[in-house]
């Protein structure tokens, strides 16, 4: 199953490279992972998707927390949580192509950030699926470049992970 | 009290209460070893290889519970420590190790004896630290320590580029009385309600085994575990890395289990219905086949490590805490509980084990007129009155020594079990024999273990570390012509060495006593003279019978109630060898 780890870790250099570390080298899989600062400028959010069956993901988890650097992390997908990526899309265009594309645009409530003559970057967020079904209603020949941040999630409710 | 980097380094270490430190120069510890060289407090122990350096403070740690501490330079110094400290990572030993790093300015340059220390020890590590900045460098000695030696043990490196330890630069010292780390917790008492449905599941036993491990002599719970045993009369087995912690000569011990663990033991712990595993990890060595391992068996798990738990094998009541604290409890609840062990199920079970001991499978052939490897063992036990501390290299004399030596003390038994290192034997001596001058310390090794770290007969000379050294000499590298035989139909590749050294003069060319022995009524009056040349190294090269295999086994794929035994005495299966 496939399981999105919260983890608040010290932002210090070679912290991400223990979480990456663990992984290659104990064989758990890494979907996409997402990091940056967060509010308090001496801890980083990793956000890390992976895959495995219950005692995979529990071993994965209490690696994790053995790590001196991690402070904390949550299985987001144990409780009621919203999941977010950011998509970039550079598509090829002409004049007959734009205006589906426009429209297909505001379908996914996606933004146009750059226009040529020939092409268009569009910006769209969501949860995962919402973008592979983007990606999979556009021509494959008309795509440039796809560029995705990687899920981050969040729980809901008034509870948080921090300090 | 205002201090440069370097001396810095070396009063943290003497406020640490460091007593020795291992170590070899170089080029970015220089300033470091010019603030050594100005003081007395700490002493340095040079090695001649920095693998030496990191098993000798590991045997150091292993035989006093106190973390061992090595330095060495940059670059081929650090990569050279990197076996030791992955030997005392799987372990979970305690080690300090500070490694030079070139300077700051230039790190990622490819500079001149430059290596990522920090990327390269990080999976052997259980935490490093680049220090970046000389008014952290004191605080972070002291994390180091601590991390170190709390919760589940393991080394730590901290990489100390040249310019911090820079005499020029002098910053205010105060070593850190306590730190704490927002980030690092470990887990000290058990959970109360867990504690009590595991006293209740084994009071309900029909068939329980004490399964006990490094944890306990980790966590200094030999005493807790020899009452709680006791208390309950049940069956205890020990693991390789836990030997000693439970009194081997003591009646309600039944060996160590695994591969080459006894008949009894692991008989016991296939049939069992309750097992209780205290400070141990489930190693493959350990659980041979894992569908097979334990079938009828609850199984209870304390381990300070919840990674430890559940891990390969799926227990059912998770205790995760010290075992000291957690036994403490359990012996409180067992006195206080009304129920009490079953007294007809444990007759009946003890009087199962009694069949299986009378297999007597570590019996071997008495009468041989070559020298049996099992024999040189048992003669040593009485040589030493069997309160030597024994350092073991890799190999089937390990599993002699671990087999035919009783320990019935934590901390006396020191070998690599985890990441079974050739080389370790002889450095972890000198360590212990620093730690316990007064106390005698034997390596047993092999002709070809030995080999691994010969180079540090001579810090043993210079340091004054009288040790003896008994080599089981089998002219092969047993244990890989042991599965060879079995396995590949006796074909022996590359399992010898056609040329092996004259060892006498070896020892002799190193400043020590040498002595060859190739009979077997030689080996008893030979151990006595090593043993009473106190103040000498002795190297004691015993020429055994090179065909003998090391039984009961368990082959792979295979479990417990699968044992390979000895076949019965004048009917040898060993090949004639050339
Ligand atoms: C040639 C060879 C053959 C071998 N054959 C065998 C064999 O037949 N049988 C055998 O047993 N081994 C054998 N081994 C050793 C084996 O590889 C393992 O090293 C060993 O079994 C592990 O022992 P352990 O389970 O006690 O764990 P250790 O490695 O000693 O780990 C200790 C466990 O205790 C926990 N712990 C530490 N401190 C505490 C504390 N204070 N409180 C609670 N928990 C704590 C740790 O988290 C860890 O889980 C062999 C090795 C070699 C090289
Ligand atoms: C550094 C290292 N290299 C290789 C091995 C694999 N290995 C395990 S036992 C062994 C043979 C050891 O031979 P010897 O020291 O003579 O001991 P014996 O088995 O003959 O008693 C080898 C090569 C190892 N454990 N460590
Ligand atoms: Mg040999």
């Amino acid at each position: 199953m496939r399981h999105i780890i919260s983890i608040l870790i010290e932002n210090e250099s070679g912290a991400l490279s223990r979480v990456a570390g663990l992984f290659s080298a104990r064989g758990y899989n890494i979907e996409s992972l997402a990091v940056a600062v967060t509010e308090d400028p001496s801890l980083s959010r990793i956000t890390l998707v992976t895959r495995g069956s219950e005692d995979v993901i529990e071993q994965i988890t209490k690696q994790l927390n053995k790590l001196i650097d991690v402070v904390k992390l949550i299985d987001l997908v144990e409780s009621d949580h919203i999941e977010r990526e950011l998509m970039m899309v550079k598509i090829k265009t002409n004049e007959q192509t734009r205006a589906e594309i426009r429209s297909l645009a505001d379908i996914f409530r996606g933004k146009i950030l750059d226009v040529t003559p020939t092409s268009y970057v569009l910006e769209i967020t969501g949860p995962s699926e919402k973008l592979d079904a983007f990606v999979a209603a556009i021509a494959p020949e008309t795509i440039i470049e796809v560029v995705r941040s990687g899920p981050t999630g969040i729980s809901r409710g008034e509870k948080g992970l921090h300090l | 009290m205002e201090l440069s980097g370097g001396q810095i380094l070396v009063q943290s270490l003497k406020d640490e209460g460091v007593e020795y430190i291992f170590g070899y120069p170089g080029g970015a510890v220089l300033h470091l070893y010019d603030a050594l060289f100005q003081q007395d407090d700490v002493k340095h122990i040079l090695v001649r290889h920095e693998q030496g350096a990191t098993h000798a403070a590991d045997g150091y740690a292993r035989a006093t519970g106190r973390p061992g501490v090595v330095l060495v330079t940059s670059g081929p110094g650090a990569t050279n420590a990197i076996t030791g400290i992955a030997t005392a990572y799987m372990d979970s030993i305690p080690m300090v190790v500070i490694s030079g790093q070139v300077s700051l300015p230039v790190i990622g340059s490819d500079a001149f004896q430059e290596v990522d220390m920090v990327g390269i020890s990080r999976p052997c590590v259980k935490h490093n630290f680049l220090v970046k900045d000389v008014t952290k460098l004191a605080e972070t000695i002291k994390k180091a320590f601590y991390v170190a030696t709390s919760g589940r043990p393991g080394p730590v490196v901290v990489d100390v580029p040249k310019d911090i330890t820079d005499p020029k630069i002098k910053v205010p010292y105060k070593y850190p009385k306590k730190v704490t780390m927002r980030s690092y917790n470990p887990a000290v008492s058990g959970h109360k309600g867990q504690i009590k449905k595991a006293v209740e599941l084994l009071l309900a036993a029909q068939k329980p085994v004490i399964y006990s491990g490094g944890g306990v002599v980790l966590g200094e719970a030999s005493a807790e575990l020899t009452e709680f045993s006791h208390l309950l009369g049940y069956p205890v087995t020990n693991t390789l890395m836990g030997l000693g912690a439970y009194p081997a000569t003591d009646k309600q011990f039944i060996g160590m289990l695994g591969m080459h663990g006894t008949y009894e033991a692991n008989m016991a712990m296939h049939e069992s219905d309750v097992i209780i595993a205290i400070g141990a990890r489930f190693d493959d060595r350990v659980t041979g086949k894992l569908d097979l391992f334990c079938p009828y068996a609850k199984i209870i798990h304390i381990d300070i490590d919840p990674a430890s738990i559940s891990k390969t094998v799926k227990v059912d009541i998770p205790i995760v805490g010290e075992v000291k604290p957690v036994l403490e409890q359990m012996i409180g609840l067992i006195k206080d509980s009304k129920a009490k062990p079953n007294k007809k199920a444990l007759d009946a079970w003890w009087h199962q084990i009694d069949q299986w001991r009378a297999v007597q499978c570590l019996e071997y052939d008495r009468g041989s007129l070559l020298i049996k490897p099992q024999y040189v063992i048992e003669q040593l036990y009485e040589v030493t009155k069997g309160d030597a501390y024994v350092t073991s290299d890799v190999g089937q004399h390990q599993m002699w020594a671990a087999q035919y030596y009783p320990f019935d003390k934590p901390r006396r038994w020191i070998n690599s079990g985890g990441l079974g290192t050739m080389g370790f034997g002889l450095p972890a001596a000198i360590g212990v024999k620093l730690a316990f001058p007064d106390a005698e310390v034997a390596c047993v090794t092999g002709e070809a273990s030995i080999q691994m770290c010969i180079q540090e007969l001579s810090t043993a000379l210079q340091f004054k570390t009288p040790i003896k050294i008994i080599n089981l000499n089998n002219r092969y590298m047993g244990m890989v012509r042991q599965w060879q035989e079995f396995t590949y139909e006796s074909r022996y590749s590359h399992s010898y060495m056609d040329t092996i050294p004259e060892f006498v003069q070896l020892a002799e060319a190193y400043g020590h006593v040498g002595l060859r022995i190739d009979k077997p009524e030689e080996v008893r009056p030979a151990l006595e003279k090593a043993f009473a040349m106190r103040d000498r190294t002795v190297f004691l090269d015993i020429i055994t019978d090179r065909t003998e295999n090391v039984y009961p086994m368990i082959e792979a794929g295979k479990g417990h109630h699968d044992m390979k035994l000895r076949a019965a005495p004048g009917t040898s299966t060993d090949r004639e060898l050339a």
